[in-house]
């Protein structure tokens, strides 16, 4: 290879080079879009991971939604509290406020539920569902085998007189046991709701009277009594949580559920603790 | 003949993900769903035949030329121009989506970006020029480059969206079912050789 050939090669790269990034530069001017000073602001200020927790495609994406309004800086979960206050702060926004969740198991059959069959297979829930829709009568209650407790990363869920329960004090609402609930019993719920309707079948409260003492027999005295704080779906009654008021104690107390399904997750807890010893389910 | 290799043969014959297992990257990324399949594999068939005509001008034109009637072969910095001229070409494109067709642009997304240093586009413009085609018939087989590229894309991603309704044994779930499947997707395509 002569010396000619080098300075041909570094000739031919330079000028590609300067030829590239020139088009690139009459480009960017030509085709100019103008777009919110902001947007570049709180991408700076954002953590670039690009981790996707926030539920847009990356960092970038987020900037835009903030800038358009369509998010706000709390909804990264990355970013400390400090950091959340300089992008509001930053971008003239409100930081917002991220609802925290908590997962709540919508049974109460440790009171007592028909058992269809014996099941003596593999003791976990999603193995038991499968043989033909698990061994309870009820198809929409708690298994209580216990799949939502070993896959709690930060063991939360005890499950008393087989009925999973929910320790709130350790339940950081990341969601897992409600993933792996194969009959979709535990439910992620606004943190600071206190009272829950513990139970989660849809069927007919004579239906449920027949095979469970615990379930929510449909009667709307909740509805009635409180019409927007609760809702009906089929014949069963839920807390809306949508309400930003939840259900208080002085509520619950004068509606006094008939069927006692409305309580809160203390109440619940110390429920379950009575009655297991009787192990009212599994007699 | 010639342009039946430049176009089945492109598309079926040497696909360029089942059969010279290049651009395998985005192959497996975005194929979980058909809609991004399909909007990746149009990017890539655009970037594609363009990055083929521009490249194989320079391959025809620049890295190789005659000075007082000797011959310049500059043919080892191949690699490294059309790195170059894909990145920039892939930025200009990108530039120009987002002005002109705001709607297009959003649609791509982040594929467009991705496509830079995907190797099936680096790889179309280095066999073009290993193989010393003509501009016409480097863009031609660029295009259809990407046609094949596309459809492999879009039977990976319609596969795969079926998969998820599988069960597969726990050891194969997610990705080995996805790897075994490329696998035997590849194999059937493997079936096309001799075609032409």
């Amino acid at each position: 290879m002569d010396i000619l050939t080098v300075i041909y090669a570094i000739l031919l790269m330079g000028v590609l080079g300067l030829v590239l990034g020139g088009i690139i530069a009459i480009f960017v001017r030509v085709f100019h879009v103008k777009s919110d000073p902001r947007i570049d602001l709180a991408l700076e200020l954002l953590p670039g991971a690009n981790c996707g927790g926030c539920g847009k495609a990356g960092c970038a994406d987020f900037a835009k939604a903030l800038a358009s309004g369509k998010a706000v800086p709390a909804n990264c979960p990355v970013s400390s509290s400090e950091q959340i206050a300089a992008i509001s702060l930053a971008l003239g926004i409100d930081a917002g406020k991220v609802e925290c969740k908590q997962a709540v198991v919508f049974c109460r059959s440790f009171i007592g539920g028909v058992q269809r069959m014996n099941y003596n297979g593999v003791q976990d829930c999603v193995a038991a569902n499968m043989v033909a829709g698990g061994p309870d009568a009820c198809r929409f209650g708690c298994l209580g085998l216990g799949t939502c407790a070993r896959k709690c990363p930060f063991g939360a869920i005890e499950i008393i007189g087989q009925v999973a329960v929910v320790h709130r004090e350790l339940c950081v609402g990341c969601g897992k046991c409600a993933e792996v609930c194969p009959r979709g019993v535990i439910k992620m719920v606004p943190a600071d709701a206190d009272y829950h309707i513990y139970c989660n079948s849809p069927e007919k409260g004579a239906v449920k009277r027949s095979i469970c003492q615990a379930g929510c027999i449909g009667c709307r005295k909740c509805e009635k009594l409180f019409g927007d704080k609760f809702k009906i779906s089929g014949f069963l009654a839920q807390v809306n949580y949508d309400k930003a008021e939840s259900v208080s104690a002085a509520d619950a107390a004068s509606i006094n559920c008939p069927a006692g399904c409305l309580l809160s997750e203390n109440d619940r807890l110390k429920a379950a603790y009575e009655k297991a010893g009787k192990g009212a389910k599994n007699e | 003949m010639k342009y039946l290799e430049l176009t089945i043969g492109a598309v079926l014959v040497n696909n360029f993900v089942l059969t010279r297992f290049l651009g395998i990257c985005p192959f497996l990324g975005v194929s979980k769903r058909l809609d991004t399949a399909l909007g990746m594999g149009g990017a890539v068939t655009v970037v594609m035949t363009m990055a083929s005509c521009i490249t194989s001008v320079i391959a025809n034109c620049l890295l190789r030329f005659t000075v007082n009637g000797k011959v310049v072969d500059l043919s080892f910095l191949r690699v490294l121009t059309f790195i170059l001229v894909i990145a920039a070409l892939v930025q200009l494109l990108e530039i120009m989506l987002q002005k002109l067709s705001p709607v297009l642009y959003r649609a791509l997304g982040i594929y467009l970006p991705l496509i830079t240093t995907n190797c099936a586009v680096l790889g179309a413009a280095t066999i073009n020029a290993e193989s010393g085609r003509s501009i016409l018939d480097s863009t031609i087989f660029g295009g259809f480059s990407g046609l094949g590229f596309a459809l492999a894309l879009i039977l990976f991603s319609s596969i795969r969206e079926k998969l998820e309704l599988a069960e597969p044994p726990k050891a194969f779930e997610g990705t080995p079912i996805a790897l075994i499947t490329a696998g035997i997707l590849a194999m059937a395509f493997v079936g096309f050789s001799g075609l032409c």
